[in-house]
């Protein structure tokens, strides 16, 4: 290999391990973070929202052929959300809009994310996976109300 | 080398028949953006097919013994609604394109290059017995997808239900493809003998690495179909693991993609810099590149899976680390192709820093197929940056699902991955057949064409992916039907996006039919010479030897290693973390399989005693 080579692999390898360390940044000191693994609850039948604390709420989703069930969300501004979504018959996608809840339920388990509504406003939800022949019928939507 | 009949006829077959089911693929496609866009709503053509195979379907099914299935029945009463032919025609689009043509197209540009390479001839036996094997799990697979008995698109995720045609077909696809491969093994034994010592030229080392991944990869999903997926859909299983069924999936899905784009990269190192009239940068930067896709790109699987329940984010992330890790043979070869083009520029006489890059045979009838492959890298840098942000983890929670991710790959394998290979196929079946191309102008204008098309496509297909527009969505009937104005459902703002990417998919079906033009032109014209098969060879600028990369033995083993290490605690999440397995749904029903055919005989036999 001549130097240029090496100089050009040396300093790609290093682009992409900064690039590393700014997702580390960004999932450790600023809470954004992809779905893990749920093993402490097992996949549940009902649609629930309940409230958790002051400004803090779990909202419970069953995803089905072909649309979310769950009860009106109206939140004031500044609450927190615990999502748990499961599905109850195939694969649906779960997407809020203008945030970092991108989830997958996935029949047979259950899935979590943390949310925490700054602006007030309509979030619409979306079905981004393929459920069948009714899939892009299948929306949601949460009020975040001042 | 002496090209016997029966082997010219073994390459021409496997790279015509995909290409006459890449024109429907590509008609699929161009549907596909008019439903997206909400203007079209009905596809006449794909109606024809469905009472067509939808008839051979219903006769197979009684053939094998199988009690007409009372829902086959019940299926073609249904009214055709236009959202069962987007699915219908998004399967094809994806499965016949993505999955079909490439195989095929691998399999034959291998049949080409090994034996062109190590001047050995090919066993034409077990050749035919290989691609009859694949045509055969084609042909089956088609049947199912035809006849609208398999619209489960491409990914084919359970627990929605095929017809186990379009399984076995699968399956047979991938086998026909390890005969196709295995065949090679021997003549590099033989090769090895009658030259010891020397290096294997870096072609056939890149085909090998093609296959390796090609073989490592689809075992697992051979797993899912055969053990999981076919048993299910014939009815000997009742319920199906989905989660597990999903990480075979994407252990497979990943290295799909380098399947795909190998033998474009054997393109881009032994020929590209011939054509381009220089030579290849660096011979060893070559092997290098194909080492580490060997060993980094199956264990990166679960960077498909960031937003899927049941793998632990630790794992998530040494999946995203090591996806970066197959980032890297891409910049080094960004590097070596451009370094290996500037020499060519400046040996065609180009001068001073950019000179170069105006002296490249970019619009050269003669050495038409450098467009094809100068067309497709400048799309894949586009493709390969876009690539970098869906692998990023958290970054991905920003794309998941979204449009953004059909834009980005539009970028890699319908653009550097299809551009090499409709190129190859044009070059090959002109030289097998000694025929000239046809109107060699139409022949060099397809690629940019193409380009334009593509790159708008793609741009409004990633900036709506950012505005949350989802993928693989019929929105023309959902978000931007103009009848839900008003409702929640209703988005205007993706609007524009959906148009753009329209516009694009208009160019590139453009593009395509010009393609096909000149491919079935010249595959009609007449004879002007011998068939014959001479590839440009490009020689190394630097040369020397690696001893380490010379042998892919020790590699393949690490690779294994790696993969064992990477996917072991993916699995044991995906096991501890699923309660409960699926029934079968059809996508044209919200309610299981079982208890739809029940209510089907319950209302045959409640009818007579009305």
């Amino acid at each position: 290999m001549v130097r240029t080579e090496r100089v050009i692999f040396g300093l790609s390898g290093a682009v992409m391990a900064l690039f590393l360390v700014g997702l580390l940044v960004l999932a450790t000191g600023f809470g954004v973070d992809v779905p893990g693994c749920v093993t402490e609850m097992k996949p549940f039948e009902r649609d629930t929202l309940f409230q958790t604390g002051e400004r803090r709420w779990e909202l419970h989703v069953v995803a089905r052929m072909w649309a979310y069930q769950m009860p009106p969300v109206e939140l004031p501004v500044g609450s927190e959300v615990d999502i748990y979504l499961t599905s109850g018959d195939v694969v649906h996608g779960f997407h809020i809009d203008r945030t970092n809840v991108n989830l997958m339920a996935v029949p047979g388990t259950v899935t979590y994310a943390r949310v925490l509504f700054r602006e007030p406003g309509d979030y619409p939800i979306v079905c981004h996976e393929y459920c069948g022949i009714g899939h892009q019928q299948m929306v949601g939507i949460i009020r975040i109300v001042q | 080398m002496e090209l016997t009949r029966s082997y010219r006829n073994l390459i021409r077959t496997e790279l015509i028949v995909p290409m006459v089911l890449l024109v429907i693929g590509v008609y699929g496609g161009l549907m596909q953006v008019l439903f997206r866009a909400g203007v079209l709503d009905y596809d006449p053509l794909l109606k024809l097919l469905l009472d067509t195979v939808g008839a051979v379907l219903l006769a197979v099914d009684r053939l094998f013994g199988r009690e007409t299935d009372p829902l086959v029945a019940a299926l073609s009463s249904v009214d055709l609604r236009s959202s069962i032919m987007y699915y219908w025609g998004l399967t094809l689009h994806g499965v016949l394109n993505a999955i079909v043509f490439t195989t095929f197209f691998a399999v034959a540009f291998g049949n080409a290059v090994v034996p062109y390479f190590l001047k050995q001839p090919l066993n034409t036996q077990i050749g035919w017995l290989s691609a009859i094997v694949m045509l055969v799990g084609t042909g089956l697979a088609g049947i199912a997808m035809f006849s609208g008995q398999a619209s489960v698109l491409y990914t084919f995720y359970p627990p929605l239900k095929a017809h186990p045609l379009f399984y076995l077909g699968a399956a047979l696809l991938i086998v026909g493809s390890w005969i196709g491969a295995a065949n090679w093994i021997p003549m590099y034994r033989r090769w090895r003998q009658e030259n010891p010592g020397q290096k294997v030229p870096l072609a056939v080392m890149g085909m090998f690495a093609t296959f390796i991944i090609w073989f490592i990869a689809t075992l697992s999903v051979a797993v899912e179909v055969l053990f999981l997926l076919l048993p299910w859909s014939l009815g000997w299983t009742e319920t199906v693991d989905v989660p597990l069924a999903r990480a075979l999936f994407w252990f497979f899905g990943h290295p799909l993609v380098y399947f795909w784009l190998l033998p474009a990269y054997v393109m881009y190192y032994t020929m590209l810099p011939k054509v381009a009239g220089g030579k290849l940068f660096s011979d060893a930067a070559g092997r290098l590149v194909f080492v580490m896709f060997i060993l980094f790109s199956i264990p990166v699987g679960a960077h498909h899976q960031f937003a899927d329940p049941g793998i632990g984010t630790q794992w998530k992330w040494l999946h995203t680390v090591l996806t970066y890790a197959v980032a890297l043979p891409s910049l080094i070869t960004a590097f070596t192709i451009a370094a290996s083009l500037e020499y060519a520029g400046r040996q065609n006489g180009g001068r001073g820093l950019f000179g170069w890059m105006f002296r490249l045979p970019y619009f050269s009838r003669e050495r038409w197929l450098f467009s094809y492959w100068i067309a497709g890298l400048i799309i894949f840098i586009f493709g390969g940056i876009s690539g970098i942000v869906n692998a990023s983890y958290n970054l991905n929670m920003a794309v998941h699902n979204t449009s953004w991710i059909p834009g980005h790959f539009h970028l890699t394998v319908a653009g550097p991955v299809l551009l090499a290979s409709l190129g190859m196929s044009l070059y090959l079946v002109t030289q097998l057949s000694g025929k000239e191309v046809l109107w060699r102008g139409a022949a060099v204008a397809v690629p940019y064409l193409w380009l334009v098309g593509v790159l708008t496509f793609s741009w409004g297909m990633m900036r709506g992916g950012l505005h949350g527009m989802p993928r693989r969505t019929y929105l023309g009937a959902g978000a931007l039907n103009p009848d839900l104005q008003g409702t929640p459902l209703y988005r205007a703002d993706w609007a524009p996006y959906a148009e753009i990417a329209m516009i694009g998919g208009i160019i590139m079906f453009a593009a395509m039919l010009l393609y096909f033009v000149v491919f079935f032109g010249t595959l009609f014209a007449r004879r002007v010479r011998e068939a014959h098969l001479e590839f440009p060879v490009a020689e190394a600028y630097h040369d020397e030897p690696v001893r380490a990369l010379n042998r892919l033995a020790p590699w393949v083993v690490t690779a294994v290693v790696l993969i064992v290490l990477s996917y072991t605690p993916v699995l044991y999440d995906v096991v501890r973390s699923s309660f409960q397995k699926s029934p079968a749904y059809l996508p044209e029903y919200n309610v299981p399989e079982k208890q739809l055919q029940e209510t089907i005989r319950q209302g045959q036999s409640s009818q007579p005693s009305e």
